[in-house]
């Protein structure tokens, strides 16, 4: 709660979920905010201009590009809020394994995804995309697979400061169950941590399966996707160079809030505030681990 | 040291062997039988259980899958990669002129970024919080949210369609390296001059420059002696970015049609060349880990206290 006080301090962190919630919304109830059917060809609307039934005018098929902006929303950022969900979700399960019990349990895992992480992410991505095919799906199945190793260790480190904290030794003593104390007391402190990395790669993820579909790797045609719709547009830039306007604005508008949102969530959630007078701790948070595409 | 370079050389040797055998392994969790993909690749008309059975027992599928690999990987060592399903051509033929390329963006790309990045990231630092630095700040955050292939395009639009400057794809003369470069730096050089900046600002506090100020050093002795310090984490941070680099081009090589390494594993991907994606993955995995281990030891080089840690 007191995170959350911090973030509303923070104009640009608040403005940048506000952003986020109304990009979710949107494209969950993409049907009801749709002005038009995203998939309706309309050759005598070809390349229009935009107006009051089309505010962002029509693409090379007469299709209205707002209509297929918001339905854009649902594989662009939902789906892969969704994968970063799951990814998050496996990670966070290893982490706190490895973490909590050390050991064996921690070598054997943390062994494990050293040798995830030693493959390039990317690379990987399109790799499994190569060899399940091309299509979105295949696509979340490879962030899936790739993530989770990074996450994963980053939990760990998390987990394993707090596991060592006295509370936790008191719990212990006092015989309560390892489940109950992952749950009770070890997840909700290091879900600062988690929120910031998710929320951080959550700016590539968008950026790369945008880039996968501009590749023509993605969703396939007629489905609207902002990748796509930039790479439709590509074909025709010479003549019609508007058209790569709305799609590319609105990942850039989705990539700066998230990227806002992981820099505010960074601040608000600063463990240095929440036990003050404490050294400030070094998390592999700070780590580089950015794969832009 | 020598002996941690040894250490750390033969730490990469399991993680190589593993790499290896996941790259083989993908292969294997295709979901179509790879017989099937080449005689569709070769547009066969009329694919019959003979047939791919046939292709099967010439392609040694049906053997152990184990002695498969190891063959494989003994190929792979005289960096045969066997033969493109698509055309027939040996791999290596298709991989090296076009690895050799994508090598070239990246090595140009990598030098502007570190020059690029240390600059911006050492003025950032030594004006923390001023007009500068949040301006420079402000525009790298919009910027490293930007598309790189949507960049590409808007470049391409303006420079070389308006304007008429540069050639808009290929790869002929030193102009046609002005753009994807330019593209590829704007994207990373937002990132890592942060890190610069960073460590830049973690030292600014440290015991030895309160000692160094209180001892009446000039300014800028003290900040080479911060700079000497914090691009230790700079080289490292440097070693890590240019394997990502070069498995990254990919999106800007198909915007520019440079004739590299990313054009052909998507050219690959949507004809389901196997040999060809299988290469592509292991000669990239293969220079990331090869990166990392550099960067741990010019990482050691600088500090005797990693040293100790293997």
């Amino acid at each position: 709660m007191r995170a959350l006080k911090n973030l509303s301090r923070d104009k640009l962190a608040s403005l940048s979920l506000f952003i986020i919630a109304a990009i979710v919304i949107l494209g969950l109830f993409a049907p009801v905010f749709a002005p038009h059917d995203p998939n309706h060809v309309d050759m005598k609307l070809r390349y229009a201009g935009s107006s009051w039934a089309y505010w962002f005018g029509n693409d090379h098929l007469g299709r209205c590009i707002l209509s297929r902006l918001i339905y854009g929303i649902r594989p662009s950022i939902l789906w892969v809020l969704a994968a970063l969900l799951a990814s998050v979700g496996v990670g966070a399960a290893v982490g706190f394994l490895a973490g909590y019990f050390r050991g064996k349990t921690d070598a054997i895992l943390m062994r494990i995804c050293d040798i995830m992480l030693s493959f390039p992410g990317y690379v990987m991505t399109l790799a499994v995309v190569g060899i399940l095919g091309a299509g979105l799906e295949n696509i979340l199945i490879a962030f899936v697979a790739m993530k989770w190793a990074w996450f994963a260790r980053v939990i760990r480190t998390s987990v394993q400061q707090y596991a060592e904290m006295d509370y936790v030794k008191f719990s212990k003593a006092a015989g309560i169950s390892n489940r109950r104390i992952i749950l009770k007391h070890i997840v909700p402190v290091t879900f600062s941590d988690i929120a910031v990395i998710a929320s951080g790669s959550m700016c590539s993820m968008i950026l790369q399966i945008s880039g996968l579909s501009f590749l023509g790797l993605g969703i396939k045609a007629p489905h609207a996707e902002w990748g796509m719709m930039l790479n439709e547009a590509r074909e025709v830039m010479f003549s019609h160079p508007e058209l790569m306007l709305a799609p590319g604005l609105a990942i850039v508008i989705a990539v700066s809030a998230f990227n806002f949102l992981a820099d505010g969530l960074q601040v608000a959630l600063d463990p240095k505030r929440m036990n003050s007078g404490k050294q400030p701790r070094v998390t592999e948070v700070e780590k580089p681990n950015v794969e832009y595409a | 040291m020598g002996s941690y370079i040894a250490k750390r050389l033969l730490l990469s040797v399991p993680i190589l062997l593993m790499i290896s055998f996941l790259t083989f392994l993908l292969i294997n969790l295709s979901p179509m039988d790879p017989a099937e993909v080449v005689l569709r690749a070769q547009e066969v008309p009329e694919i019959t259980e003979e047939l791919i059975a046939k292709t099967r027992e010439e392609l040694g599928l049906n053997q152990p899958f184990l002695k498969q690999y190891a063959d494989w990987v003994m190929a792979c060592l005289q960096l045969d990669f066997g033969e493109s399903y698509v055309t027939g051509q040996s791999v290596w033929s298709l991989i090296s002129p076009a690895f050799l390329n994508t090598l070239k963006l990246t090595l140009v790309s990598s030098i502007i970024i570190i020059v690029m990045s240390v600059i911006l990231g050492v003025v950032c630092a030594l004006n923390e919080g001023n007009m500068l630095d949040r301006s420079v700040r402000g525009v790298s955050f919009f910027l490293t949210a930007m598309p790189s292939y949507w960049l590409a395009s808007i470049m391409i639009w303006y420079f070389s369609v308006r304007l008429d400057l540069l050639p808009t794809s290929g790869m002929d003369s030193y102009r046609s390296y002005i753009l994807p470069v330019t593209v590829i730096s704007v994207s990373y050089v937002g990132i890592y001059f942060r890190n610069v900046r960073s460590s830049m600002l973690g030292q600014l506090h440290e015991d030895y420059v309160v000692y160094g100020r209180a001892c009446g050093l000039p300014e800028r002795k003290i900040t080479k002696h911060i700079l000497r310090n914090s691009l230790q984490v700079a080289v490292s941070i440097f070693c890590m970015a240019i394997p990502i680099i070069l498995g990254s081009t990919v999106v800007i090589e198909n915007v520019f049609a440079w004739p590299g390494l990313g054009r052909l594993s998507v050219k690959s991907i949507l004809s389901r060349d196997f040999p060809v994606i299988q290469a592509y993955v292991l000669i990239l995995a293969v220079a990331f880990v090869l990166f990392n281990t550099l960067s741990d030891m010019i990482n050691a080089a600088f500090n005797p206290k990693l040293r100790k840690e293997i």
